[in-house]
């Protein structure tokens, strides 16, 4: 049947990927992260998954989890385009 | 012992388990009903407010959202970022259209959450009418409004909400006049459940939501959010923004349920002894080139509101 509604439909990057809007990436010590969870909870666009993998597909590099993160384990480097 | 108190102490116990649960993260439920990933600029605390909202709803909630900034950041026709039902309506019409909602809802029995999610525009100033009328009728429904002191989707012109002395580009000098004080607004119309809430405390935030959502009747949630390019401030100090607001008592953590007024544990502290407003005003480029006669008036305006809640708090009017 023809929809006669003009509706938006739930979707994944619905708005582009946002990922290209950033200036600096986020990058991960492993070594250094106690995997608190911290920068996930904070991350507005949940683009942190639960095993803590940024997923730089999204990521807009505003750099949240980097300042929260209470053992330093994040670091914003510079992109190179 | 009695039933009647047996059954007593055992709510009170379910309540204080309820609440250790949620003050660890694994009490969140994983699933996102954002999908990756909204236009919201990068740092917005109001995306972040907006995830723990709909994580303490869960996917059997309706949003109302008027002219915000959600409105803009859902993404582009045909697609959309949110996965649960939303209706973008005008700006002074969206108390009176979750009103309609919520009672088509309960005509048909069903049990869906109506949710409006305002900012502070299309609260404080052009849906206060609409708001009024809705709680004044009793609509069972949660109203949020995330305010971040400004239009923010327009440009950050000023509105009600706007606080003394920021910078705004319609109040390029300072903002003339105080912030309006939305919540006693509210608490006039005898709401059963209204709080506060900062998107630096986000389990803060869905404890409220839950809480919100369980009692019958008009609620209402008004969460600050802190806003990078509006306040001036790097993306990255969102948070550390939003915790600095309650740690300089700026912004105070409370509910009231039924009338009872409760400070919440990061505002407690605050109050007994906040942190120097210096550090709040410094940080942002909204408060630049602030006169000191305007600063001594900001940290009355904070005295008197630390005072008229600890009074309250006491049963002391």
């Amino acid at each position: 049947m023809r929809e006669r509604l003009a509706l938006s439909r739930p979707k994944e990057a619905s708005s582009g990927k946002t990922g290209s809007w950033r200036t600096f990436r986020p990058v991960v010590d492993k070594e250094a992260c106690n995997a608190c969870g911290l920068c996930a909870q904070y991350c507005p666009d949940a683009a942190i998954d639960e095993e803590l993998n940024i997923d730089l597909d999204y990521c807009k590099g505003c750099g949240i989890c980097a300042n929260e993160c209470p053992k330093q384990a994040i670091a914003m480097v510079r992109e190179e385009r | 012992m009695s039933g009647n108190r047996i059954a007593k102490l055992s709510l009170q116990l379910m309540t204080i388990i309820e609440e250790r649960s949620v003050n660890n993260l694994s009490a969140i439920p994983k699933e996102e009903y954002l999908y990756k990933c909204t236009s919201a600029c990068a740092g917005c605390s109001s995306s972040l407010c907006l995830r723990y909202v709909l994580k303490a709803a869960g996917p059997d909630s309706v949003l109302v959202v008027p002219a915000c900034c959600t409105s803009v950041i859902q993404g582009m026709y045909p697609g959309t970022a949110m996965n649960v039902p939303v209706y973008n309506i005008a700006f002074a019409a969206a108390a009176a259209c979750a009103s309609g909602m919520s009672d088509a809802f309960a005509t048909l029995g069903r049990e869906t959450n109506v949710i409006v999610y305002a900012g502070d525009g299309g609260t404080v100033d052009i849906g206060i009418q609409a708001l009024s009328g809705a709680f004044e009728r009793g609509t069972n429904f949660l109203y949020i409004c995330y305010d971040n002191e400004a239009y923010g989707n327009t440009g950050m012109q000023r509105s009600g909400s706007t606080p003394l002395g920021a910078r705004t580009t319609t109040t390029p000098g300072g903002k003339p006049t105080a912030k309006k004080d939305l919540d006693r607004i509210v608490e006039a119309h005898n709401p059963p459940y209204m709080a506060t809430a900062c998107s630096a405390y986000p389990l803060d935030l869905y404890k409220k939501v839950k809480k919100a959502l369980s009692i019958e009747g008009p609620k209402f949630i008004h969460i600050l959010a802190p806003c990078p390019p509006g306040w001036r401030y790097p993306t990255e100090k969102t948070v550390e923004m939003g915790k600095l607001a309650v740690k300089t008592a700026q912004w105070i953590l409370y509910e009231r349920e039924f009338g009872k007024l409760t400070i919440n544990g990061p505002s407690k502290a605050a109050m007994k002894k906040p942190a120097p407003l210096e550090d709040y005003i410094k940080s942002q480029g909204r408060f630049k080139n602030l006169s000191p006669e305007i600063f001594d008036l900001m940290r009355q305006q904070v005295e008197q509101n630390i005072q008229r809640l600890s009074r309250e708090e006491a049963g002391v009017c």
